[in-house]
């Protein structure tokens, strides 16, 4: 596998959010507006690029069988980090995620970063790999955050795009709407992943 | 007026517990963590495929919800608080739930091996679920329950996911004799179908504050 490749698996071929479909919490809970969903996502890949470094490091220390928990307490440190600086200097978006910062931890997505390559390969690939699941993150996050904000609310990233006076449906940037969204877009997005990445015939 | 006493009593002599009684309603039915917090996820789409390994997950996850939360506020209140290392709650409280979860799989690997093999990787993976997590962090540093408050707040929100693991899992049974559109099949059509139960949930909104 070329260098790049450990960036560019994450985004599409791979996506964790869409393809895999790990990671809900944050997904469906977050995404209210394409904004808070790349402010998740931005705090995400921050844990992930830090934790899949220290891992990548010790991976020849730690043995195998207690490895879980040894990854669950790297990713917890990268996590309080993040959440007390995100408390100390961006307290308002602190404020519209709330617990979901804390819950990067028992989120699967660094976890399966941290099991998938940072166990494998050396500190450079891990955070390339790390950095590309995180992107794909942002990605699936904006997608949904910008269907739901547009449908709920007539607007993309705060901006107004729909006409004034045109009803929108509010369900959508309430729960059962993150629900009903998120399933379409997985149908979709498995139909844009097999075309860009056609399956070979077996 | 004389009959109507002893029922005023009857009240006064229970009204004690009416805060925890509409606790329970409140996180089962109205702030349901499955279906409106969007807490513990990865089984309600990952183990809802029969009704029968949702009840084995629930009762899992109920036993370690409910352990971890008490355990973690005693360790919350006897040594985060008093050596001021509060920030450290994260790292804390996931390594009570993880040792827990290790815990629970070995007495089910011993008791209940069927159950043990059908739940598969979801049980060591109920130390990332989001459900135990965030009913620890929502009880004690969001919410600041004291501890029998605490034990409750855990026990309905795991009435809340057993409720919506099971309501699911019954409908997913169902979607299998269905002619869902090729592209839907499987996962996507869950999701709408939880949107739906989700929007049926929204109706409960307003019966507690």
């Amino acid at each position: 596998m070329k260098l790049y490749e450990f960036f560019t698996k994450g985004l599409i071929k791979e996506n964790i959010i869409f393809g895999m479909v790990l990671g809900l919490c944050p997904t469906l809970a977050t995404t209210t507006s394409a904004k808070n969903g790349i402010n998740m996502g931005i705090a995400m890949v921050i844990v992930m690029v830090g934790s899949n470094f220290f891992i990548s490091l010790i991976r020849h220390m730690v043995p195998s069988k207690v490895r879980i928990p040894v990854y669950i307490v790297i990713i917890a440190a990268f996590t309080t980090i993040i959440e007390l600086l995100m408390k100390a200097y961006t307290p308002d978006i602190y404020a519209q995620l709330g617990i979901y910062i804390p819950l990067i931890v028992a989120n699967c997505v660094p976890l399966v970063s941290a099991e998938s390559s940072a166990a494998k390969y050396p500190p450079l690939p891990s955070i390339l790999s790390g950095a590309g699941t995180g992107v794909g993150v942002i990605l699936a996050f904006a997608v949904l955050g910008g269907v739901r904000e547009l449908l709920g609310n007539g607007t993309l990233y705060e901006i107004r795009v729909l006409p004034q006076n045109l009803k929108t449906f509010m369900i959508f940037v309430m729960p059962p709407g993150a629900f009903i969204c998120l399933g379409f877009l997985v149908a979709g997005f498995a139909k844009v992943r097999d075309r860009i990445y056609p399956k070979k015939a077996a | 007026m004389h009959e109507m006493k002893p029922v005023f009593d009857l009240i006064g002599t229970y009204a004690v517990f009416a805060p925890f009684v509409l606790m329970l309603i409140s996180y089962t039915f109205v702030h349901n963590p499955v279906l409106t917090q969007f807490l513990g996820m990865c089984p309600f789409v990952g183990v809802t495929s029969r009704v029968d390994t949702s009840l084995g997950m629930s009762y899992a996850t109920a036993f370690v919800v409910t352990m971890s939360t008490i355990v973690s506020w005693l360790i919350n209140t006897t040594i985060l608080v008093p050596l001021k290392i509060e920030f450290l709650y994260i790292v804390v409280f996931i390594l009570v739930v993880a040792s827990l979860v290790q815990i629970i799989e070995i007495i089910m690997k011993k008791v209940t091996p069927a159950l043990y093999q059908a739940l598969g990787i979801y049980l060591p993976l109920i130390t990332t679920n989001c459900i135990v997590l965030g009913t620890v962090i929502l009880a004690i540093e969001i919410k600041h329950f004291d501890l029998f408050q605490s034990a409750v707040f855990a026990i309905a929100n795991c009435f809340g996911f057993a409720l919506g693991l099971i309501v699911m899992s019954g409908i997913r049974e169902q979607l299998e004799l269905f002619d869902v559109p090729k592209a839907m099949r499987g996962i996507p059509i869950a999701f709408v179908a939880a949107g739906l139960i989700s929007l049926a949930f929204m109706g409960f909104s307003g019966l507690v504050k």
